[in-house]
């Protein structure tokens, strides 16, 4: 019984002892970090679960660390958002290090091999960090550890641009989260609290300061730079496309979707719904931004010619999607907003999988060099086709699901100017997905030995479009998301009933 | 007027917050050597750091320390908090002075404009290629 109350911090507490432990144990054998990062993020995942339940059957769970009483002491509070975002989390932390086993062996030097894993098992703690703590200071400190790290991570890309690129993310990150540190320090004067909980209570009082507005501007700006909201986008493309395939993966699945939790959690559960409303129209002018990321995002994906760009510039597009549900404030289109965080993460997650496979196994990054892949790679473009699929929308997929809540919302709203937005934003998703399926399946007659492959890790023997499959330890992940894409997508009765409880939670 | 001058007098330290995240602010935008954009990320964190310790100082009060004859503290949370915060500042300064040496590295030089000539080189490269 005592361990099962633990449970909050253990989750945070594991993966962060690992996380040393890794490197030292890594020059045993070169297996073992490999293995302890799976066997940890699974056990974080069947945590996540525990307190899913529980959450589910008793309500609020509150763990208060070192046994502080909360407004004093940090508070670690579970509620129905924070459970499903820790689950959706430490589900894609888990899969990713199953899948990351072969990806690393290539992408990763041999004597960096155990400082990634501990580098990933750290940023997993940040991520998770995050999302579990109900203390607003520790959402900042959990928001640098997984930063860092994750500036760690991405400069351990194969080229030299990948630096360069976690320079600039480190960067509007630092910027991002000394921007967070002044809206909390405005908040903390203006109420003598740092917990949430006692926040929510406080604030209200507060509303008519001009204190608070300031605030929420820094906290506004400061999040929507670390979750890549349109134009303050700028450090994405570049850190996911030069990162290595697992980082690119696992950051474009968790780390944005966290920066959403950290922006619903502050500004609709810190900030009252009718202070987003009616004292600063926060709420309509992310509207209008989120609108101009979801057709700004798609639209520039479908310029790129690199894989991995096009994937993370179509991010940017379904992070507008995740935004704009949520600030149309009803609780359908929160709903469908909580409910992309998981659907986008299975998404994104499976297409970048696809993409480290096809990097893994021919060293392509652009999308000509895809020609004919279809029957090289028959399963790996399946899941490509099916998480494809699932981000234009279409019936039967997540993508469906989230899209039409969000667009129910927009008329619950009486918005329906925001149908056409997300309508294009889907069809523009057509586009840059339909181009490189029908690439892939009908590829145009070209000569076998004209087509071009850009540089890579792997010399490729013969350019005849043989079976040559990436491994199962690297595909069954991918499959595995790609299925669960489906899944969620005729039967998404589980996630909506904890979606639409977190909703309802927030917009009370 | 007169309210100006009195919040010169009575705040002047928020004043200084200001200028200096201001100063942080600009050097991290306009600069375009690597090193002098995290100087001025250091310096806009730091401006926010005492922004927390001008926050925390209660008129007439002492070091939060147990002693006889203190009647009021300062508020020592702001304190903990940015000790923190120095702490994240620091390993933000070292990570970034760690990628600064591996851009060198590969190359050769800190600044910005060239560093975008050798990437536009190596772009036409891997595309010729």
């Amino acid at each position: 019984m005592k361990f099962i109350q633990e449970l909050p911090v253990l989750i945070i507490v594991i993966p962060l002892i690992f996380a040393v432990i890794v490197p030292l144990v890594g020059r045993l054998n070169r297996l073992l970090p490999w293995i302890i990062a799976s066997t940890i993020t699974f056990f974080c995942f069947l945590i996540s679960i525990s307190l899913l339940m529980t959450v589910l059957d008793t309500g609020k769970i509150s763990y208060r660390l070192g046994g502080w009483e909360p407004p004093w002491g940090i508070e670690y509070a579970i509620d129905y958002l924070n459970a499903f975002v820790l689950v959706v989390v430490s589900f894609i932390a888990f899969i990713v290090s199953l899948y990351s086993r072969r990806s690393v062996e290539l992408e990763i030097i041999e004597d960096k091999k155990s400082a990634f894993y501990s580098i990933y098992m750290l940023f997993i703690t940040g991520l998770m960090g995050i999302v579990i703590t109900g203390d607003i200071f520790n959402i900042y400190v959990f928001l640098e550890i997984s930063s860092l790290a994750g500036y760690a991570l991405i400069a351990m890309g194969r080229k030299r641009e990948a630096l360069v690129a976690s320079y600039n993310y480190l960067i509007l990150g630092t910027i991002a989260a000394t921007f967070i540190l002044i809206g909390i320090g405005y908040i903390y004067m203006a109420t003598g609290t740092l917990n949430i909980a006692d926040l929510q209570e406080r604030l209200p009082a507060l509303f008519h300061s001009k204190m608070v507005l300031v605030a929420l501007a820094f906290f506004t700006v400061g999040l929507s730079l670390k979750l890549a909201l349109f134009p303050l986008h700028t450090w994405l493309p570049g850190a996911y496309m030069h990162a290595p395939s697992v980082v690119s993966c696992i950051m474009a699945a968790t780390a944005t979707k966290v920066g959403v939790y950290a922006m619903l959690r502050i500004i609709f559960g810190v900030f009252k719904i009718e202070f987003d409303i009616h004292f600063i129209p926060i709420a309509n002018i992310l509207v209008v931004v989120s609108s101009m990321a979801i057709i700004a995002g798609s639209a520039l994906a479908i310029a790129q010619t690199n894989l991995k760009r096009m994937l993370a510039y179509s991010s940017i597009g379904q992070i507008g999607y995740i935004v704009l549900g949520a600030v149309l404030a009803n609780q359908t289109a929160m709903t469908g907003s909580i409910i992309h965080i998981l659907n986008h993460a299975l998404m994104k997650g499976a297409l970048f999988m696809v993409a480290g496979c096809i990097v893994y196994k021919t060293g392509i990054e652009d999308i000509s060099g895809l020609r004919g892949m279809g029957k090289k790679m028959p399963f790996t473009m399946a899941v490509f086709t099916i998480a494809g699929l699932s981000m234009m929308g279409v019936p039967l997929t997540v993508g469906f699901v989230s899209k039409w809540y969000i667009a129910i919302g927009a008329l619950n709203a009486g918005m329906w100017y925001l149908i056409p937005v997300i309508i294009t934003g889907s069809l523009l998703a057509a586009v840059y997905i339909w181009r490189i399926i029908a690439n892939i399946y009908f590829p145009e007659e070209l000569p076998e030995h004209e087509l071009q492959y850009t540089d890579g890790g792997t010399e490729i023997p013969s350019h005849k479009s043989q079976y040559s499959e990436a491994p199962w330890s690297m595909l069954g992940p991918a499959i595995a998301l790609a299925v669960l894409c489906i899944y969620f997508g005729i039967s998404a009765t589980a996630p909506l009933s904890i979606a639409e409880k977190a909703a309802v939670m927030l917009l009370q | 007027m007169t309210d100006i001058i009195h919040i010169i007098q009575t705040k002047y330290y928020y004043l200084v917050v200001i200028f200096l995240m201001m100063i942080g602010l600009y050097t991290t935008i306009s600069s375009r050597n690597l090193i002098k954009k995290i100087i001025g990320i250091n310096i806009f964190q730091i401006s926010v750091f005492l922004f927390y310790i001008a926050m925390a100082k209660v008129k007439h009060g002492t070091a939060p320390i147990l002693w006889d004859k203190a009647v009021v503290y300062d508020n020592p949370i702001p304190h903990v908090l940015i000790l923190t915060a120095i702490v994240v500042s620091v390993s933000t300064t070292a990570v970034a002075l760690a990628l600064i040496i591996n851009i060198h590295k590969e190359y050769g030089t800190i600044e910005e404009d060239r560093i975008m000539e050798k990437q536009k080189l190596d772009l036409d490269r891997s595309n010729a290629a």
